[in-house]
């Protein structure tokens, strides 16, 4: 059931944020009875672009049409009073408070709370369109389903019917999901339009009726669900290949140095993050881990290094010097360094985790080294020189040694945790979006650092998010989906569209 | 996220750092508004000239050889307990105990001065006063910092409860050891033997105090800045998930700093028992433990800094007695002029921090 | 019989004067702000309850006591307002530390107390020789039903003021618009932020009024537990610490605050009831608030009971994030 007149019509929005564009020129429209699909890898600016809609961000340039007239969103207020109303990643609950309290603050109205008309109120809602919800639940004693239920509600109490649900389906069991769509086809039915920001193919398959695509901030294609398949819309996603000629040496003589044996992970709320994943890292070897953001990787990363608890599976290291197994499961990051495994670990969060930002160049490259040597007092004159060194070799623009980490820009601040991370002589290196933010040139000086530590044998794992590098740097990617192992193929002549399809579905191409 | 059309009049904005002494230049200004503050106050009140109030101030604080000791003894007092609170302050925990460590600390150094005065020479029974004291502070110390570690247990409001009990055992020892009977005090402690006394060096009464804390004031400075535990401590500090990063233990790292902490703080008891009042009472602390919270927080835990403005709180204390006696105010002004000076020298802290950005100004890159 | 009665009253009269403190506490830690000026805000509102009675009884011949009454109850609210008021700017517009700008509080409102109140006891001629005899005896005043019921003979009119406002501000908290908006500012700022809630207005006004409050307890202790006089002995520093404790041991809940403080204010007073006890043991019991409200701190955080836990952003400042 659609209607003519689009609910939302959006017209060559742009967004940059300093001098990333966001979104370039986007055009899109959204219809009322109808549940759309935006598709896109990461870094493809959906979400920037439904944040506009919600009031988070202001476009820099073009127009957003609501209902025929043209409007300006400056505030999630705003957005609320034209019904529009967005589900984010990240819900925005207060724990000790009920599910009714949550959907009821910040609406204005005086006075007494009468939740007897407010609870009322919440099961016509959540009858009308089949949610489970019990208003006077907790919200910290709630399920991560629950709880996106409660911001749905939220959402459709002040009288929304325009719904945009950012990845909604990524904390959900296959169960929830069912639920969750059944939801959305009687929103769509009652009239409502409904925006679904998603990677994953199968749902849109299942539940939208038209598919948006957009790359790299700008818009692709929009297509009924009905007139396209699975690999046009992979194509669309991810595009052609592009070259980028990174260098790619053969591996000399790989021996296993990683073992990963069905590793299953499960964060704090209880969801399965990792299922059984199996592999092997092998010395003088890039190992790639392709995979949509959210499908496991940080966990994976974490767990090897200490840093996150495993529910089960195992870790063996392989010591090249005394041949030696080691079992790392369970192990803090304190205990890995003791025994004598040298592993690095470059996290995704570069100031949060992997530097301290107040501290300066030579004091962070202390963060590893510190404990080194019998005297009580640290040795400050290596990791000096250290700095120094990582700063001429790699470039690194900063004043000088002793400036704040955080004060450098993101590149440079990257060089300088790869180089700390790196002069510790690994055996083990793992990598978290080495590039991710990064200018050309620092990327390239990244890759080489890579294939250099690849040559000297370093068993090397490569998490990252453009396809195009992981083809042309790793000579193995292993591929995640939803937490477990899609395929695990050669990085040389691979096809870009069948790893692709392993990202968005489980088994791929193969899997049908 | 803008809610009206057109930009706020004024924007706030961090800024990202500031020349030195453009900070020392607010703060000066803010130390003088508030004395020109004060000035004001002080007119409405007792109608004097403020400068020869000032003048007076400054008469009791250095007007004779003996007076300044004194204040320079009292000095020392303020820096040792800020010298002892910068280590936890630096790791972000709040120990608002210091009161109660000292008097603690103080507690054990009257009790080895009353139960051993006569069984040990003078210079035994100050390394068992200083052990004691020691110990005293850090038990004192270590108990909130385990739940904090272990539990996660508010530790503000922990250490906050600890003063009180500590309070009251100082009450109770008061009681048991009161002399003469009846008088709830205890009098000075060894009035005719001096025994655990701090024996006068170069024939000054408290060149020993002041030796003992410089000495503890530069080991400070260096256990942080230079030592293994003291680069723990600022990781920890400043980012918890990088101190568990690189394998630091933080539940270590915040029981082994407390204990230090409170150990010093116990110090600084033994420091006002064996080398000052020679005797203890629950005003032995003396409010001093709230105080060098500010202190220590103002001069952002570098012990040389904490010199200066233990300095200055310490003549404003001095000086308002002067005023006291001598202009027939009470002494309790000091208190009022310590928080005015204090409200505006915290509030100057903003200017340092921030910036204003005016509507129509370019922010300068 | 009558010991335990008399106990009884000496534990209510103590525990108003605290019960108001913590009130105004719990208000404010509810937004966030952890006031450690109370000591000092207490402090301000007694002294100028005092001054405003004392002005008034000596610049009129025949003071008439409601009249008294009504200027140090304005007198205390409006002082004790601009203590919090004061916190609240260097905190909140300001943005210095909340633990420091509170002790700084206590020091200055202390300060200001008592010496305005040494003053006034010297112009009234010595220690403890200032009266605002009418004043004070119109906060003395028992009501005249209760006259002779056993504990409730004695007790001025703020006993029971301090119970009715406790119970106000519970049902404020929970069944009001505001009161949630004010419980989801002081556990998730940025959720209120988000949700449209204006976090520095809540944080300014629960704090200003909540130290108005904390005020009406420093009125009460030289009204009614003084009966209308000064005395520099510190006295209202420990209780304003001791309401900080009641703060922790009530949970953050109004109601609780109520019996919890006749039960401090029992520990408290319990040494003179009991016999043969040397006064150095007495000193031991008076430990016992404390210790407990200690307990009470850590079983709440091993419990984890989320609505037993202090405001989660309590003590924190918050900021929104530049974009």
């Amino acid at each position: 059931m659609e209607s003519d007149e689009a609910a939302v019509r959006m017209r060559d929005i742009t967004k940059t944020f300093g001098s990333t564009i966001a979104n370039d020129h986007v055009c899109l429209e959204i219809y009322r009875g109808e549940i759309l699909s935006l598709l896109g890898e990461n870094g493809s600016g959906k979400t920037t672009l439904m944040n506009m809609l919600s009031g988070i961000y202001y476009p820099d340039a073009g127009q957003i049409i609501v209902d025929g007239r043209e409007v300006s969103i400056r505030s999630p207020k705003d957005a609320y009073d034209l019904r529009i109303g967005m589900i984010h990643q990240h819900f925005k609950l207060v724990d000790v408070l009920t599910a009714a309290e949550n959907i009821i603050l910040g609406m204005p109205a005086e006075g007494r709370l009468d939740m007897k008309v407010i609870d009322e109120k919440i099961r016509e809602i959540s009858s009308l369109y089949g949610f489970d919800v019990d208003p006077k639940q907790k919200v910290y004693d709630m399920s991560v389903s629950q709880k996106q239920t409660v911001e749905i509600v939220k959402v459709l109490y002040r009288g929304a019917d325009i719904l945009i649900l950012d990845e909604p389906t990524a904390v959900l069991t296959p169960q929830e999901t069912d639920k969750l769509f059944t939801v959305l086809r009687n929103m769509k039915n009652d009239g409502k339009a409904v925006v679904i920001i998603t990677h994953k193919l199968h749902e849109v398959e299942e539940i939208s009726d038209r598919v948006v695509v957009l790359r790299r901030g700008r818009f692709i294609g929009d297509v009924a669900t009905k007139d396209t398949n699975a690999a046009e819309m992979t194509n669309m996603m991810v595009g052609r290949s592009v070259s980028l000629n990174i260098e790619r040496p053969e591996p000399k003589d790989p021996q296993p140095r990683l073992l990963v044996t069905d590793l299953t992970v499960r964060d704090i709320d209880g969801v399965s993050k990792l299922s059984n994943v199996s592999f092997t890292a092998n010395s003088g070897e890039i190992l790639g881990v392709a995979g949509i953001s959210g499908c496991g990787q940080k966990e994976l990363l974490e767990a090897i290094a200490g840093l996150q608890p495993v529910e089960s599976g195992s870790i063996s290291y392989f010591d090249p010097n005394s041949g030696r197994q080691i079992e790392l499961l369970g192990r803090t990051p304190h205990d890995i360094c003791n025994m004598g495994v040298a592993l690095s670990f470059v996290p995704e969060d570069r100031l949060g985790m992997g530097l301290v930002g107040n501290m300066d160049l030579s004091d962070n490259m202390m963060l590893r080294s510190f404990r080194c040597g019998k005297s009580v007092f640290t040795d400050r004159k290596k990791p000096h020189e250290l700095a120094e060194h990582v700063v001429e070799e790699l470039e690194v623009n900063t004043p000088g040694v002793s400036t704040p980490v955080r004060k450098l820009s993101g590149g440079n601040v990257q060089k300088v945790l790869v180089g700390r991370e790196i002069s510790s002589a690994p055996t083990v290196l793992m990598t978290a979006y080495a590039v991710r933010g990064l200018d050309i040139n620092s990327s390239y000086t990244i890759y080489d650092l890579i294939n250099r530590q690849k040559e000297a044998g370093v068993a090397v794992i490569f998490v990252g998010e453009d396809l195009d590098v992981l083809l042309e740097l790793c000579d193995r990617i292993l591929v995640l989906c939803g937490g477990q192992v899609s395929g695990i193929v050669p990085g040389r002549g691979a096809d870009k569209r069948g790893v692709g399809m392993m990202m968005t579905r489980l088994g791929g191409e193969a899997a049908k | 996220m803008n809610h009206k059309a057109t930009e706020p009049f004024v924007r706030i904005t961090k800024r990202d750092e500031i020349a030195a002494w453009r900070g020392w230049l607010i703060r000066l200004t803010s130390l003088v508004l508030a004395l020109a503050v004060c000035a004001v106050v002080i007119y409405v009140i007792v109608k004097l000239n403020p400068l020869k109030v000032y003048g007076a101030m400054w008469e009791g604080a250095f007007g004779s050889s003996k007076r300044s000791w004194v204040t320079l003894r009292d000095t020392m007092m303020m820096l040792c307990i800020g010298v002892g609170l910068a280590p936890a302050f630096k790791m972000r925990f709040w120990n608002i105990g210091a009161e109660g460590q000292i008097l603690v600390g103080g507690i054990a150094t009257a009790a080895v001065m009353i139960y051993c005065g006569n069984l040990m020479p003078t210079w035994a029974l100050l390394l068992t006063s200083f052990v004691a004291s020691c110990a005293a502070g850090a038990l004192w110390g270590v108990v909130p910092a385990y739940f904090k570690a272990r539990f996660k247990t508010n530790e503000t409001l922990f250490t906050l409860m600890m003063n009180y009990v500590a309070i009251q055992l100082t009450s109770y020892c008061v009681a048991l050891w009161e002399n003469p009977y009846g008088s709830n005090t205890v009098g000075v402690i060894n009035q005719q033997t001096k025994a655990g006394w701090f024996p006068p060096l170069f024939e000054q009464q408290y060149v020993l105090n002041v030796v003992l804390v410089m000495v503890l004031a530069v080991t400070m400075y260096v256990y942080l800045r230079y030592s293994k535990h003291g680069y723990e401590i600022a990781v920890v500090g400043e980012s918890e998930r990088t101190a568990r990063y690189v394998g630091i233990s933080v539940r270590r790292v915040i029981i082994r700093t407390m204990t230090i902490s409170g150990a010093i703080c116990g110090l600084a008891g033994f420091l006002a028992v064996s080398g000052a009042s020679h005797t203890i009472s629950t005003s032995t602390a003396g409010g001093r433990g709230f105080t060098a919270i500010i202190v220590a927080w103002l001069a952002k835990f570098n012990t040389f800094v904490m010199i200066l403005i233990a300095a200055l709180l310490v003549f404003l204390e001095k000086g308002a007695m002067q005023i006291a006696s001598q202009y027939n105010l009470n002494d309790y002004a000091s208190q009022m002029i310590t928080g005015i000076i204090l409200f505006f020298i915290l509030g100057s802290e903003f200017f340092i921090n921030y910036r204003l950005v005016f509507r129509g100004k370019k922010e300068a890159k | 019989m009558t010991q335990v009665l008399s106990l009884l009253q000496a534990a209510m009269v103590f525990g108003t004067v605290i019960l108001f403190g913590a009130m105004g506490e719990i208000l404010t830690e509810k937004s966030g702000n952890l006031n450690l000026g109370v000591p000092g805000i207490m402090y301000l509102g007694g002294i100028a309850g005092l001054a405003g009675a004392f002005w008034y009884e000596s610049a009129v011949t025949s003071p008439v006591a409601i009249v008294g009454l009504l200027i140090a109850l304005l007198c205390a609210l409006a002082a004790a307002a601009l203590g919090g008021l004061i916190y609240s700017f260097l905190t909140i517009t300001l943005r210095a530390n909340q633990n420091v700008t509170g002790l700084t509080l206590t020091i200055f409102g202390s300060g200001v107390a008592n010496l305005f109140g040494g003053a006034m006891n010297k112009m009234a001629g010595g220690v403890g020789q200032i009266s605002v005899a009418t004043t004070s005896g119109a906060y003395r005043a028992t009501l005249p039903f209760l006259r002779d019921v056993g504990v409730f003979s004695g007790l001025g009119f703020m006993v029971y003021l301090a119970i009715i406002l406790a119970f106000l501000a519970s049902y404020f908290l929970s069944k009001t618009r505001k009161g949630l908006n004010l419980r989801a500012v002081g556990e998730n700022p940025a959720t209120a932020d988000a949700a449209g809630i204006s976090v520095t207005r809540y944080k300014y006004l629960s704090t200003c009024i909540g130290a108005a409050i904390s005020g009406l307890g420093g009125l009460y202790y030289v009204m009614d537990y003084i009966k209308g006089t000064w005395s520099t002995d510190g006295g209202i520093e420990k209780l304003g610490w001791l309401a900080v404790a009641l703060v922790i041991f009530a949970r953050w809940k109004p109601t609780q605050a109520i019996w919890g403080s006749y039960l401090f204010g029992a520990l408290f007073w319990l040494f003179l009831y009991i016999p043969n006890l040397t006064r150095s043991s007495q000193e031991l019991f008076k430990m016992l608030p404390y210790v407990v409200t200690i307990i009470v701190l850590v079983v709440v955080s091993l419990r984890k009971k989320r609505e037993n836990q202090p405001p989660a952003s309590l003590g924190l400042p918050y900021f929104r994030e530049e974009r």
